[in-house]
């Protein structure tokens, strides 16, 4: 076979691993609509925050340290130690908790009854402050994860296939980070769906999403479930942001990976969990292929973010609720 | 320092309701927030620390204080104009844009407001025909003569003949990434390289596509017009796939520490474009003396001596002479945007003055005219080391071919000039 149908076939396999990525992003937003029915604009930066701390505690970073040395005239910017990963990413994902934990108090609490158009709002508000106070605590300069993680290319991959399509076939190109981030989201969705099946939180989780009213009935907190899906969203973003930050630094461009993910839920649906990975495969691999076949030979290139909204569009046209949606049947 | 931004803003609203006073006004239009801030962070530092050296040294230019009015843009086009209105009528000198969009859009302002423009390697690129764009500068270089310098570079490399080499241009998909399209393309059919094009989508982040596509086609050579994320990511990508690093050269706005660290040792060998050389600089303990030791610092001094600090430091030093120069002129400390712009017509950056500066060599010789706001358009090749995590510089000033260029920039200023019924002229 032709080296070109080959090259198709690696199309084909870096498509699906952009589309886990693509999928962990979208994965927050999924639990946080399913739960409450907010659409939370805020996720992308929930993703950049979680990165920034992770790695500003790694680091050793004294947090808003601009801001006192501006007010104390001091010049302390960092504690003088280093935290082992472990221990860092669950004091990050305390300080998710805590965010989760105000979020619900002086935000989401008040707003309750409230149009969802007056709940997405708040979360753009949300968005932007999250942002400032990342860089007011961190700063904006791009910071790199020293997890360890694997980058480049699997050679073994590449030699054991390389004769597959002849001279002009050079083997496949398999992203080593790639790789790791599918595993990462595999143990992910499949703690979520334990969580979510077989624990009390988890199935009051589902009862709130469900029905609210009922499960308030039955005496389940709503407040305590929203913080808990909000914590769970920040894990989410936590993994989403490292994986991300791992290819590009952590920076604030990380809060723009949200827009990957839309075209991900219009497809998917907003309210499934296997909506979210099934979509973010369907995505990663058209954008992909559809750049490899017709976009960079006839149309000049870089057609991939509007084709994911075109494709997500088609589906949508089909099947509003998303592959995987819940169908909303409103009788009279 | 995001403390300091908002103090500045505030002061500026406190001063907007003043009388104006007599100060020497430098609007800095900013970008220390958003997805570019590591970017516009350096260079606001640099730009800044050099005004507040000259405040603390020379008690300002020609006697007269600076006065910086620090406006955040965020990159962002429609804040940068809301800056640019904000701040013209407080006796505005001079502007650095530091954005091509936002360049694009205070051009016919400024022309109406007569206040001079310095678009330094960035903007539009045809603005080096004073004749037409007689309030906009864009000396020492643009973006054509980048795309020129690259490609003589390449020439030398290759014994002067790229007969059969094949180049990829991997750039922004946008004004500022197709920017050096067409002179790539006229010297492709010059010297008989395969030119291909690759686009990457705003912000970059996600370039698997192009870099298989990379991987694919085996191009000897790679181009990037890059900026933001998207630099950070082909330069781990390039290291992913193995493409050899040496051979992957960015602009002057992909070739700063920021852009390679991430990669770690991957990034080891890329190559970018400079308009100013990096390394130490007398200067930079004088201001460390007078500007950080007295806490008038405009970051928190960690940006001292990297690649867009020392440009941000650059730009600010060929604005002060040029109002260094209008003061002589016309006699008076107190001057008026348009004896700044006469006078950047007339400036003249020698070796002896930058060295006496204590920046010798920090760019190149250059004069301008009123028909040349371009300068000489050069710029030299730098190689990352990663070990040293440093930029080393591989070659002394290269030329552009201006044969190729000045055909370009004339064509594309005539049009401007038919759109916007300008009659070329020297004011």
């Amino acid at each position: 076979m032709s080296a070109d149908f080959f090259y198709g076939i690696e199309v084909v396999i870096n498509g699906l691993m952009a589309g886990v990525l693509y999928a962990l992003v979208a994965l927050g937003f999924v639990l946080i609509f399913k739960a409450s029915g907010i659409f939370n604009y805020a996720q992308g930066v929930m993703a950049l925050f979680a990165a920034l701390t992770l790695v500003g505690v790694m680091e050793g970073q004294v947090p808003f340290s601009h801001l006192i040395n501006a007010i104390f005239g001091t010049e302390i910017h960092h504690f003088g130690w280093h935290v082992p990963a472990l221990l860092a990413i669950f004091l990050t994902l305390l300080v998710m908790v805590f965010f989760a934990w105000c979020v619900q108090k002086f935000v989401f609490r008040h707003l309750v009854g409230q149009e969802p158009i007056i709940l997405f709002m708040a979360t753009i508000g949300l968005a932007y402050f999250l942002e400032g106070v990342g860089d007011l605590m961190w700063g904006s300069d791009i910071k790199t994860i020293a997890l360890g993680l694997p980058q480049g290319g699997s050679l073994w991959l590449e030699q054991a296939t390389s004769g597959l399509g002849g001279d002009d076939f050079y083997g496949f190109f398999i992203d080593k980070l790639d790789i790791v981030a599918t595993l990462v989201a595999a143990v992910l969705v499949i703690s979520l769906i334990v969580f979510a099946q077989y624990t009390k939180q988890g199935r009051a989780m589902r009862a709130v999403a469900d029905d609210h009213q009922a499960a308030l009935s039955v005496g389940i907190s709503l407040n305590f479930i929203w913080v808990l899906v909000w914590s769970l969203a920040g894990l989410v973003a936590l993994v989403a942001g490292v994986m991300w930050g791992a290819k590009s630094g952590v920076q604030f461009s990380l809060s723009l990976i949200a827009l990957k993910a839309l075209p991900v839920l219009m497809l998917g649906g907003f309210t499934s969990i296997p909506g979210a990975i099934v979509g973010g495969l369907i995505i990663g691999v058209g954008e992909k292929l559809f750049e490899f076949l017709i976009g960079a030979p006839f149309l000049g290139g870089a057609t991939e973010n509007w084709f994911a909204y075109m494709l997500a569009l088609v589906f949508l046209v089909f099947r509003p609720q998303g592959l995987f949606g819940e169908r909303i049947i409103e009788r009279v | 320092m995001k403390l300091k931004s908002l103090a500045t803003l505030a002061l500026t609203g406190t001063l907007a309701a003043g009388p104006a006073l007599a100060d020497l006004v430098i609007p800095d239009l900013s970008y220390r927030t958003g997805p570019y801030a590591a970017g516009g962070t350096p260079f606001s530092d640099g730009y800044q620390d050099y005004f507040n050296l000259l405040n603390a040294r020379d008690g300002g230019i020609g006697g007269e204080p600076i006065r910086i009015i620090e406006c955040e843009t965020a990159y962002n086009t429609e804040k940068g104009v809301e800056c640019y209105e904000a701040t013209k009528g407080e006796g505005a000198l001079i502007y650095q844009p530091l954005s091509t969009g936002i360049t694009y859009q205070i051009i016919p302002k400024a022309i109406v407001d007569e206040i001079p423009i310095h678009t330094m390697g960035y903007g539009r690129t045809s603005a080096a025909n004073g004749e037409v764009f007689n309030w906009v500068f864009n000396y020492p270089a643009n973006y054509w003569d980048a795309a020129s310098v690259m490609v003589n570079y390449l020439l030398e490399e290759n014994g002067g003949s790229l007969e059969g080499k094949k180049i990829a241009l991997l750039y922004h998909n946008s004004a500022y990434g197709k920017e050096p399209i067409r002179t790539l393309e006229e010297l492709s059919a010059m010297h008989g390289f395969e030119l291909s094009q690759l686009a990457v989508d705003h912000p970059g982040q996600e370039q698997k596509s192009q870099w298989l596509q990379i991987r694919r086609e085996r191009p000897d050579y790679v181009l990037m017009w890059g900026w933001g994320v998207m630099n950070q990511v082909a330069v781990q990508e390039a290291a992913n796939i193995g493409f050899p690093m040496e051979n992957f050269i960015g602009n002057w706005w992909a070739g700063a520490e920021h852009d390679v660290t991430p990669a770690g040792a991957g990034a080891d060998g890329y190559k970018s474009l400079n308009m100013n050389r990096v390394g130490d600089l007398p200067v930079f303990e004088e201001i460390k003396t007078l500007v950080h030791d007295a806490g008038n610092a405009a970051g928190d001094g960690s940006n001292v001596g990297n690649v867009l600090y020392t440009r941000g430091l650059y730009a600010a030093m060929l604005a002060a002479e040029a109002i260094a120069l209008a003061q002589e002129n016309t006699g008076k400390a107190d001057i008026a945007a348009s004896d700044v712009r006469d006078a950047m017509e007339m400036l003249e950056i020698t070796a002896a003055r930058m060295e006496e500066l204590g920046m010798p060599n920090i760019g190149p010789e250059f004069s301008v005219t009123c028909q040349d706001h371009g300068g000489t358009g050069l710029g030299i090749v730098q190689q990352w080391n990663a070990a040293d995590a440093q930029w080393v510089a591989l070659t002394d000033y290269i030329a552009p071919d201006d044969s190729v260029t000045d055909p370009l920039v004339a064509e594309d200023s005539a049009a401007f000039a038919a759109e916007n019924n300008i009659t070329p002229g020297c004011l």
